[in-house]
């Protein structure tokens, strides 16, 4: 009798496990993947693009789908690693997807695009800013709903020189693909410009205190800080520096302009520059995407959740113009219509760049991010 | 079992449940989010039933194997007819004629893998193949020689750099040569081998005083530092950026699409597996190999028995390296982008983890681990973001079940039988 | 010279951060011979119970002292549990077994505790609210050191002495020491081992506590992957001091802290890390047992 008890016990365990996992597949529908980091230190910028390609897709299929078919979404998680993501590529490839929302990485996109290509799968990523991925020419099947390092890179300097008038520049990134790309890129540009760039240096992400380098700050005689990397790090280096009495300007990039950066650096965050996509605050797409999520998921939505809600609607939006999944006529579809997202009306240029949002510096103000024309 | 025990069993079980429902409360029930420097918590009531019933069958299972774990050595076997099955099986195997029909079979499971199951499936295995052979590396510097090394990835990045800057530096000269670049890979193979041999032994020459807990943290410190290195020389190494577009092995010139790319790295990564077991299994048996399962046993017993200690360790770590090194190239042209994330100390424990999950020593043991743990996370992808929490709880109750491991080492014995005496005197039996 | 001094204050108030978490380590491995992997995870939960409960009190409106006094004893509270229930689950099955097979459950336990809270909490990185107060008198010193910095050096300081004198002269510590020097004998003359070892856990877990709480208010945030870091250079900076001892995992990280700082200040930070690896391998090649650890003869 015990012996079925523990035997039946663990048949439902399997059971709800079972039909957790392997839902039953509606046939006839559009199949479209999201790919990132859904697990490991990384998952915080890659869950939220999970969240936004999910309401999206609840809005379409309520709406009776796209020309009556209904989409599927295929999650999956590569850890931001590259050779995970060649996994996660090859699985999304199995499934026969028709695009995918992702990666969240610059590398793991790399690691997989070439996958994609060659089963000429249209890729949106909403993160990855590494120049090459569009510049190279390699991806065709590569688009982004986010601008390249360069162009915010270009940008943040132009703004330090002409702006700010700083002369003297210390330059810091969190030694990894995004904040060191951005670092290395305004680095280059501040010489150009004459900007003397006394201090370029990577620190530890993650790490509890940046005190030592605040230091290295104060004594290089800077006169304004540059951050490459993501807003944890940026937070922390904004609060040591201004508990230590200095008090220079502090410029960032698009892993910065993200509201939970203001909520977790307070009173410290205020002044601070970033830049970012051209705001949205006013649109009122984003208001009513950021609103739904409140009321689906409980809280606020995280990093890049606007960029991969407004990659979804093109990626939904060129399937609908296009009239089919066919690779080469929703591609076409991307570059030639413009669409309504949450980033405003954009499109795709040839290389697969966004175009449609201008980029702008923010500068935090009053506890939240304005726009500075 | 009595009744009696039977209640004393759940109120045991409900004891727990009590326990865990407190412990858990702040995390499951209460969710604390921050707006404008305010936090808010709230209270997810629903979830507390939900949370109490599956604690309390849980924990009632979990008793119950626990109990069935710890006198399952004591029975002594009954003939039931699952057990006369698998005497069958047993000793059928030993007869030849079916042994290699049992060979042959398995070969062809395994050369039509990749046209039966599609490229996902061949992917991944090109990846748990990868592992199966970093296992085995590894397996012979902690599973015969003891020494704990958690700086293995640095011998992987080596393979797989070797490959990434033979293709980055050569590779122009190769396509201006009208050379096929497909050549590159070959040319990596063996000398990713030999290069991280010799990064084997220059990290084996300061740590040959240390053992135990203080090796490991100095591997964990050369590995990581190694890591630093390829991060921070960005002109060379193409730093956090690193090395894309590496081309995968093509077949005699033809570049062959990625469905049939992975078929081919497959076929590649199975011949290199079979043959890094050969090699293995001819070291475990040889005169190295069991100097270093005494060097593992006692350090000074061994020195004393007239065993070159440092010659040995050295042999170790460069023996290791090697197959990293092989895998690395592999890595490298499965994912043509190589970055220096995919070498932090996450992948040496990953291998540390299939090994002992495995079976510390076993040879089996190291392929079946590192199958699992590479083959496991692919198969929990129904799980979505819980796949990852499944699979430490996986890992816990394997290690708990099964602590020497799923299939543990079967050491060889010798036995010394006297001519004259008709008993056996069991002879060196460790 | 002012900038070497301050330098030192930096690496002073890094090593006392790392010197909350290898307290709890060393404590650990000198009495089971375990490198817990998970013990940086305690440290986490520590301090996701304090935000928890320091957040659920706030709003019912209790002043600072309180919601700070409260949250830091449920965060030990929580933390402990959390120390004595792995130890019971994770490890005490695998005690006798092979030390690989614990610490390969240590890893486990290690990742089911982040993916917990990844997915029963959040994500995202959460602003920690600093309850502490703002001395006063170090207004004028801020440029060196600052109030949550000197807060931490003297609570690790205070630790250090209190776990000091409970090993050296309590019941408890005797004990300790006997089990850590040979489990069956202490077992003969009469120390219930399973006992010693579960307020070892709980000792070293609350410890992880009030590290979560002081650290993650220093960083102003918090988030389920902090753990992980923070144990794997507290874990370097107990075997620096010599594993097991617990002065030892103070000076180690020390040590650490300012290499770690005068390695970014004078030379760069890129290669931060390096510098404190460099002086630990030099460390144990002179002191293969770390520079406060008991010289272990080999016996035959």
């Amino acid at each position: 009798m015990k012996r079925s008890i523990v035997v039946l016990s663990v048949l439902a365990l399997a059971a709800v496990l079972i039909t957790v996992g392997c839902q039953k597949k509606v046939t006839e529908t559009i199949k479209i993947g999201v790919a990132g980091a859904h697990s490991g230190d990384l998952a915080s910028y890659g869950l939220p693009s999970v969240n936004a390609a999910k309401l999206v897709v609840e809005g379409v299929n309520a709406k009776g789908g796209i020309n009556g078919r209904m989409i599927e979404l295929f999650i999956e998680d590569d850890q931001c690693k590259p050779e995970v993501a060649t996994n996660t590529a090859s699985k999304l490839v199995s499934d026969n997807v028709v695009a995918v929302i992702g990666h969240i990485c610059s590398g793991a996109t790399k690691a997989a695009l070439g996958i994609y290509k060659d089963s000429k799968i249209v890729t949106v990523s909403p993160s990855a800013t590494t120049p090459t991925l569009t510049q190279s020419g390699e991806y065709p099947n590569f688009f982004r709903t986010i601008a390249p390092d360069d162009a915010q890179a270009k940008l943040a300097t132009m703004f330090i020189k002409d702006k700010l008038g700083i002369k003297i520049l210390a330059v810091l990134h969190d030694k990894g693909d995004y904040g060191k790309g951005f670092a290395e890129l305004v680095k280059q540009y501040a010489e150009a410009e004459g900007i003397q760039v006394v201090l370029f240096e990577g620190v530890n992400p993650g790490a509890p205190d940046y005190s030592a380098i605040v230091n290295k700050i104060g004594n290089s005689g800077a006169t304004a800080v540059v951050w490459g990397g993501y807003h944890p790090e940026a937070s922390k280096l904004v609060q040591q520096m201004k508990d230590k009495g200095m008090d220079l300007p502090f410029i960032s990039d698009d892993g910065v302009k993200d509201q939970t950066f203001i909520d977790v650096a307070g009173k410290y965050a205020e002044g601070v520059y970033a830049t970012g996509p051209m705001d949205t605050s006013a649109n009122p797409m984003a208001i009513k995407a950021a609103a739904d999520h409140k009321a689906k998921f409980g809280d606020d939505p995280g990093a890049f959740f606007l960029n991969a809600y407004a990659a979804t609607q093109a990626v939904v939006n060129a399937i609908q113009k296009a009239g089919s999944t066919d690779f080469e006529a929703v591609s076409k579809a991307l570059r030639s219509e413009y669409v309504e997202t949450t980033l405003g009306k954009i499109s795709f240029d040839a290389r697969g760049d966004v175009i449609g949002f201008g980029f702008s510096v923010y500068q935090v103000q009053n506890g939240k991010y304005a726009e500075l024309k | 079992m009595n009744r009696k025990n039977q209640k004393s069993e759940l109120i045991a079980s409900l004891v727990s449940t009590i326990w865990f429902v407190i412990l858990l409360f702040p995390f499951l029930v209460m969710k604390v989010n921050v707006t404008g420097g305010k936090a808010v918590v709230i209270f997810r009531w629903s979830y507390l039933p939900v949370i109490a019933i599956s604690i309390f069958v849980l924990s009632f299972l979990w008793r119950r194997a626990l109990e069935w774990n710890q006198h399952r050595g004591d029975k002594t076997p009954v003939r039931t007819p699952l057990s006369g099955i698998r005497d069958f099986i047993i000793t059928a195997l030993r007869r030849k004629p079916i042994k290699l029909g049992v060979m042959a079979l398995l070969l062809l499971i395994v050369l039509a893998y990749p046209y039966v199951l599609g490229m996902y499936h061949t992917n991944i295995m090109i990846t748990a193949l990868i592992y199966v052979m970093l296992a085995l590396g590894l397996n012979i510097v902690v599973g015969l020689g003891g020494l704990l090394n958690l700086g293995y990835a640095a011998f992987f990045a080596v393979g797989a750099y070797t490959y990434g800057l033979l293709w980055k530096y050569a590779g122009p000269a190769f396509i201006s040569a009208g050379i096929d670049t497909g050549w590159l890979f070959w040319i990596a193979l063996p000398s990713a081998g030999v290069i991280a041999v010799i990064f084997g032994i220059l990290l084996s020459l300061p740590v040959l005083r240390l053992r135990g807990d203080y090796l490991a943290i100095i591997t964990l410190a050369f590995g990581e530092m190694f890591r630093m290195v390829l991060q921070n020389s960005g002109p060379v190494t193409g730093g956090a950026t690193g090395i894309s577009l590496i081309p995968r092995p093509w077949l005699f010139g033809i570049r062959l699409p990625p469905r049939q790319a992975a078929t081919y790295i497959y076929y590649i990564a199975i011949i290199l597996v079979i043959f890094t077991i050969f090699v293995v299994r001819r070291i475990e048996d040889s005169r190295v190999g069991r100097a270093l399962e005494a060097m593992r046993e006692d350090e000074v017993a061994c020195e004393a028995m007239g065993v070159d200690l440092v010659r040995n360790k050295m042999a170790t770590f460069a023996l290791g390296a090697f197959w990293a090194g092989i895998a690395g190239v592999l890595l490298a042209a499965q994912t043509t982008y190589i970055n220096p994330d995919s070498f932090t100390l996450w992948e040496s424990i990953m291998v540390l983890m299939a090994i002992v999950i495995g079976g510390t020593g076993s040879i089996p043991g190291a392929i079946g681990g590192a199958l699992i743990l590479k083959l496991l996370p692919e198969y929990f992808r129904p799980l979505a973001q819980y796949r990852m929490l499944i699979y430490g709880i996986a890992m816990i109750i394997i290690i708990i079940f099964k602590p020497d491991g799923l299939i543990p080492r079967n050491r060889k014995r010798y036995t010394f039988v006297e001519k004259s005496a008709s008993d056996s005197v069991p002879g060196v039996q460790k | 010279m002012d900038y070497f001094i301050k330098l030192l204050l930096s690496g002073t108030a890094k090593g006392s951060i790392y010197a909350l978490i290898a307290l709890g380590y060393t404590m650990v491995y000198g009495i089971v011979k375990l490198i817990n992997f998970a013990h940086g995870e305690v440290y986490m939960i520590g301090g996701f119970t304090a935000l928890i409960v320091g957040g659920f009190l706030s709003t019912l409106g209790m002043s600072i002292p309180v919601v700070l006094l409260f949250s830091i004893l449920a965060s030990i509270i929580y933390s402990s549990a959390f120390g004595f229930t792995i130890e019971r689950l994770a490890y005490r099955p695998l005690r006798n077994k092979s030390r690989l097979s614990a610490l390969i459950s240590a890893i486990g336990i290690s990742m089911i505790l982040q993916n917990f809270i990844m997915l029963a909490q959040t994500e995202k990185y959460l602003p920690f609210p600093s309850y502490l107060p703002d001395l006063p008198f170090l207004q004028p010193v801020r440029e060196y050191i600052n109030s949550t910095q000197f807060i931490i050096l003297i609570t690790t300081s205070f630790i250090m002495i209190i776990l000091t004198i409970i090993i050296k002269f309590t019941r408890i510590g005797k004990a300790m020491r006997a089990t850590s020097q040979d489990k069956q004998m202490a077992q003969l003359v009469g120390v219930n081992i399973n006992q010693v070892i579960s307020v070892t856990f709980v000792i070293g877990s609350s410890l992880a506590a009030i590290g979560g709480v002081l650290i993650c208010s220093y960083m102003g945030q918090i988030n389920y992957y902090i753990g992980f870091v923070a144990g794997i250079k507290a874990f370097v900076a107990a075997v620096l001091g010599g594993i097991g001892s617990i002065p030892g995992a103070v000076l180690g990280s020390f040590i650490l802290g300012w290499t770690e700082s005068l390695g970014t200040g004078f030379i760069s930070s890129d290669y931060e890390d390096a510098y404190a690896f460099i002086i630990l391998i030099l460390i144990l090649i002179l002191k293969p047992d770390g520079i406060l650890g008991k010289n272990q003869k080999q016996k035959v």
